[in-house]
């Protein structure tokens, strides 16, 4: 795809076929969150750890009054922790309940059209293709759609599966 | 209508509802007993409550039913038919009850006659068909299953036992009878159950009632029903709205909700305030100020919906208990003290009930009649003292009466008979725990059951729905003086007063209901630490209190050793008590307590049965809250776990014991190309060497250094890695033979004795798998990968003769890490080698007609040690001559001899690669001086 369609596309982002990303930088990749789940982007401070809880669970922390369970993207995709950096959360909400997705930076709002996403790429990590619903080719580098469903619905299953 | 009956109407109707749904789905599971005791205990209440209201239709009806009910508590078959029959008296309570309504309380008199004849029609026929006389209670028991083993039968004549006496039509009749129009079919059904109770309750059950009469009044009832619905339909309509709609009932989740939103609101206010502080004469100021106002007052007018004087559960007492003293004929005299008491209204009305049944008990059971009072020296008049009081973020309601207190020999008598305990346990245990037996399902300490209390739904009802918002009940009973309930309950469901502690760095909240208290440990002061063995105890008045420490129950342990947790010179611990659990969790640091509302856990960390939920303090900051039961349940399961794992380690330690020589090995730590330890066996590493890194050089595409007048290759661990670019580069030197091959390393870290169990494998090329070493996972290399890659003949070498090529060798270890090890090393001499994991396997291929020239065996196997291998081969004829050599890293004297015994030719040390080489060399060399 070119940077030229992709202009042109964003100029007519109002259709239905176009969706926006919030783009997301984690561990150097860029990843994208449909906008519509994205509720927030906010400094995750003051996080209380959670004893006991998977390890991607990062802990829980107050944003504004209500009380947030904060995922550590890099930890849920198996890579180092970054260190000495400020690290970003973007607020989304699943099946009712906060969680912070902490990754490194929030990038651009992103006007993609929904039938340039191509599968993912068959020789994709397996922990990065369970969440990846996709992904995009921008000018110079991939965009790998993050599909919180499959995020969060597979932490679900896990500690239960567990207990 | 009187507040006390309008409250009961609509409470009634509820439960009734409930009743319905449960009953339904009882039927369909008749041996779920927390279904019938939940039903057993609504119909209970209500008909405890019509009692003191003067309601003895909707009593009698109830009581019939509850009695039908424990005869299935006591195992009747529960049938169909029984169930419709509670179903349709229900239906009858539900009728009355919106009668009463209608009538603004007052039972109407002409219906209330009428019934009561026909009840007491009914009752003989009930009588009749349970084949029971006029004694109500004695016989009760006897007649239910009788009569639930009848419903069974597909023919209900049956349900008699004996003829049917003059005038007197079967069930079965009756009920076809009233067949004919819907509302004869339910009287009748009514009626039939009805019945049953007027047994009971009245002296002198009419005798011989005719179906006819039945019939007949049946017909006024339902003429009377019918003018009623036609007079009064109207009128009953609006009347009968009106009651349940001058209260609403909000479910508590929407009240929480609101009050949740309001929170909410009242932080965006105050935000809102801060921004326009800073902005004088802004516009917002005034329409703020009545927006901070309004929220003001929401936020109080949420608060006071859940906030209600405990004196609203206590309404019903007065007149309750001046019923009761009428009818038990016992002066009584109800003190109640701190009515104002403001509590959440969910604990309210979880509280109501077992309040009413508690003070009932104790005018029942608990005050003697004025006869047996004036003997022991005490007034008449007996006193009920009803009193709460806030205590340290909880409400303490005490129902305390000065009768006789609790006969502690009845009690045993009771729980004998129901076997609840046996006279063995009774013997360790106190009074008090003995009175604790009350509490117990099932038990009743009234030696008749009365319409009162007794039937011993009472008290393990009460201890249940305390329990249920997380109270305590407790109980003092001084035999002579009387006995007080000491309930303890929090004021409110949703906030919660808690100890904020820390353990490793982290805080977290205590419920401080189970909090018991606190102490602060040092060496010197009177309480501290102990140990038995290595389990930490606190000596505490006379008594060995378990401890734990908060860290080690979390598993956030940051230190060393886990067992080094309690430092014994310096904690606190939190005395908790959960149910009869005791325990001491140890912590690092105690701050203060805190109210705090508790707000539910994200459904992805509800599987943390440590934790009830989380908050947000004062300061911001989420904190989690402990969940005394997760903690009392990891307490029990730390305390198995603790006695499992020093089983554990005496069997490793007499493990490790016999083990030692064998499995202890030397390993060479080192990092290479990560941070990750990495290790080899040291014996298989002939020196350790440092490099000028300039002396480094490159020669055909390959790293090379001049070591003792000649080139050795380099060798990196991993595919690309690079050698340092100055200073001195640490490497690894592999020699044999003459040739030597240098594995590039970063750094060596240590020389460990240790025992290497390689616990996970590898797939990865040049890796066995990873051991803990030093308490960390290592990796073991696999220098069979790496010494091809400096030379590539270097398995092939050598001096190999052709004798040692047509050489075929079994190599028997069950451990992968010597195979994978010694392989290697064997084909490197030129042997053509076969690996097997056990003597199994072995004899399996030599059965097979493998044919092998020597075999080498390890001696520690599981199963069938080398010994016993070597002695079976030796017994058998074929493999009579065959060179067996014994692979061991226990050499003494002793095992050598052992291994000659069994028929080794040799013994050879583990890791002693030029022994092994050696010693096969001898044993064909024999062979071959044999042969020749």
């Amino acid at each position: 795809m070119s940077v030229l369609e992709h202009k042109t596309n964003s100029d007519a982002g109002t259709a239905s076929d176009m969706i926006q990303y919030v783009t997301v930088v984690i561990g150097g990749q860029l990843f994208g969150l449909p906008i519509s789940q994205v509720h927030d982007v906010f400094v995750p401070e003051s996080v209380t750890r959670v004893p006991m809880s998977a390890p991607e669970v990062q802990g829980v922390l107050n944003l504004r009054g209500r009380i947030v369970t904060a995922i550590n993207m890099r930890r849920r995709l198996h890579l180092p922790p970054l260190e000495d950096e400020q690290m970003m959360a973007v607020g989304i909400e699943y099946k009712l309940e906060s969680y912070g997705l902490v990754i490194d930076t929030v990038g651009e709002v992103l006007t993609l059209p929904a039938a340039s996403s191509e599968p993912n790429p068959s020789n994709l990590d397996r922990r990065w293709a369970e969440i990846s619903g996709g992904v995009h080719r921008l000018d110079g580098q991939l965009m790998v759609i993050l599909d919180v469903d499959r995020l969060l619905g597979a932490m679900f299953t896990e500690p239960m599966v567990a207990a | 209508m009187d507040d006390l009956l309008r409250e009961f109407i609509t409470e009634t109707n509820e439960s009734l509802d409930v009743v319905d749904v449960e009953l339904v789905k009882f039927e369909q599971e008749p041996n779920n007993a927390t279904i019938l005791n939940n039903i057993f205990r609504l119909v209970h209440t209500i008909k405890g409550t019509c009692g003191f209201l003067g309601l003895p239709r909707l009593e009698g009806i109830a009581h019939a039913a509850e009695t039908l009910m424990g005869k299935f508590r006591d195992g009747a078959p529960v049938t169909q038919e029984a169930v419709s029959l509670i179903l349709i008296s229900i239906d009858q309570i539900k009728d009355i009850l919106a009668e009463l309504e209608a009538a603004e309380g007052e039972e109407p008199q002409g219906d209330d006659s009428e019934l009561v004849g026909k009840l007491e029609d009914m009752s003989a026929k009930a009588d009749a068909a349970m084949a029971s006389g006029a004694e109500p209670e004695a016989e009760a028991a006897e007649e239910a299953p009788a009569e639930a083993d009848a419903a069974d039968d597909d023919d209900p004549d049956q349900t008699l036992e004996r003829p049917l006496r003059p005038g007197e039509v079967s069930l079965d009749e009756l009920e076809r009878a009233f067949q004919e129009t819907e509302i004869e079919v339910e009287v009748a059904d009514v009626e039939i159950v009805e019945a049953e109770d007027i047994a009971e309750e009245v002296d002198e059950p009419a005798p011989a009632p005719v179906a006819a009469k039945t019939e007949a009044k049946a017909e006024p009832l339902k003429k009377a029903a019918a003018q009623k619905s036609g007079t009064e339909g109207g009128e009953k309509k609006a009347a009968g709205g009106s009651v349940s709609n001058k209260s609403i009932r909000v479910a508590v989740d929407t009240l929480e909700h609101l009050m949740t939103m309001v929170s909410e609101l009242v932080l965006t206010r105050n935000q809102l305030l801060e921004i326009v502080r800073r902005h004088e004469d802004s516009e917002f100021k005034v329409p703020l100020q009545r927006l901070s106002n309004v929220t003001a007052e929401l936020q109080e007018g949420v608060m006071a919906t859940r906030m209600q004087p405990i004196g609203n559960a206590w309404q019903k007492l007065p007149r309750i208990v001046r019923d009761l003293s009428q009818e038990l004929e016992k002066p009584i005299e109800l003190e109640m003290i701190g009515a104002d008491t403001e509590l959440d209204r969910q604990v309210l009305e979880m509280i109501k009930d077992p309040l009413t049944h508690m003070v009932r008990n104790s005018a029942d059971h608990g005050l003697e009649g004025p006869d047996e009072r004036r003997a022991a020296g005490k007034p008449e008049k007996g006193t009920i003292t009803l009193a709460a009081y806030h205590e340290g973020g909880h409400i303490i309601i005490e129902v305390r009466d000065d009768g006789k207190g609790i006969d502690v020999e009845k009690v045993k008598s009771k729980v004998l008979e129901r076997g609840l305990a046996t006279e063995a346990e009774f013997e360790k245990m106190t009074d008090s725990q003995i009175h604790k037996f009350i509490f117990a399902a099932g038990f009743s300490t009234a030696a008749e059951v009365t319409s009162v209390s007794g039937r011993g739904v009472g008290m393990d009802v009460v201890r249940n729905n305390i329990e249920l918002i997380g109270g305590t009940v407790d109980l003092r009973s001084t035999t002579g003086k009387g006995s007080s309930f000491i309930i303890k309950i929090p004021l409110t469901l949703a906030i919660v007063s808690t100890l904020i502690v820390e353990a490793s760095g982290d805080r977290f909240a205590i419920p401080q209901l189970s909090v018991v208290e606190l102490v602060r440990v040092q060496t010197n002061s009177e309480h501290r630490i102990e140990r038995i063995k290595d389990t930490p105890v606190l000596r505490l008045r006379n008594k060995l209190l378990p401890l734990v420490h908060l860290s080690q129950l979390l598993g956030i342990y940051e230190g060393e050793d886990v067992d080094q947790a309690i430092d014994s010179d310096n904690g606190f611990i939190v005395v908790m008590q959960v149910g009869s659990q005791t325990f001491g969790v140890v912590v690092d640091g105690v701050f203060h307590t805190e109210e705090i509302v508790v707000k539910p856990m994200s459904s992805m960390l509800r599987n943390l049965n440590m934790f009830s939920g989380n908050t947000i303090l004062g300061d911001g900051s989420v904190i989690m809250i402990i969940d005394p039961n997760g903690i009392a349940g990891a307490m029990a399961s730390h305390a198995s776990s603790s006695v499992a794992e020093s089983e554990d380690e005496e069997q490793e330690g007499l493990q490790r014991k016999s083990m030692s020589s064998q499995n202890a090995i030397s390993l060479l730590l080192f990092r290479a190309g990560a941070p990750e330890p990495k290790a080899v066996p040291l014996s298989l590493v002939t020196r350790l060497e440092e490099f000028e890194v300039s002396k480094i050089e490159r020669s055909n595409g390959r790293d090379l250094v001049q070591y003792r007048g000649s080139l050795m290759p380099l060798v990196y661990v991993n595919d690309g890695d690079g050698h340092k670019t100055e200073g001195t580069q640490p490497m690894l030197v592999f020699s044999d033979s003459g040739r030597s091959m240098g594995l590039v390393v970063d750094e060596i870290v240590d020389i460990v004795e240790d025992r290497m169990n390689i616990e996970v494998g590898s797939e990865r090329p040049g890796v066995l798998g990873s051991a803990v070493v030093k308490e960390r996972a290592t990796e073991i290399l696999d220098l069979g990968y790496y010494l091809p890659q400096a030379f590539e003949d270097w398995f092939m070498r050598k001096e190999m003769d052709i004798e040692a090529l047509t050489k075929k060798v079994l190599f028997v270890d069950d451990s992968s890490f010597f195979r994978n090890m010694l392989t290697p090393v064997l084909k490197a001499a030129g042997y053509d080698v076969t690996t097997c994991i056990g003597p199994q396997q072995a004899f399996e291929l030599l059965e097979n007609g493998d044919k092998f020239h020597a075999i080498v065996s390890d001696i520690e196997m599981p199963e069938i040690n080398g010994f016993e291998f070597c002695e079976s081969l030796r017994r058998d004829p074929r493999f009579r001559n065959i060179p067996i050599l014994a692979l061991s890293s226990m050499v003494t004297p002793a095992s050598i001899e052992r291994g000659r015994q069994a028929g080794f030719d040799d013994y050879v040390a583990k890791f002693d690669r030029p022994g092994l080489i050696a010693a096969l060399k001898d044993v064909f060399s024999n062979e071959l001086g044999v042969a020749a």
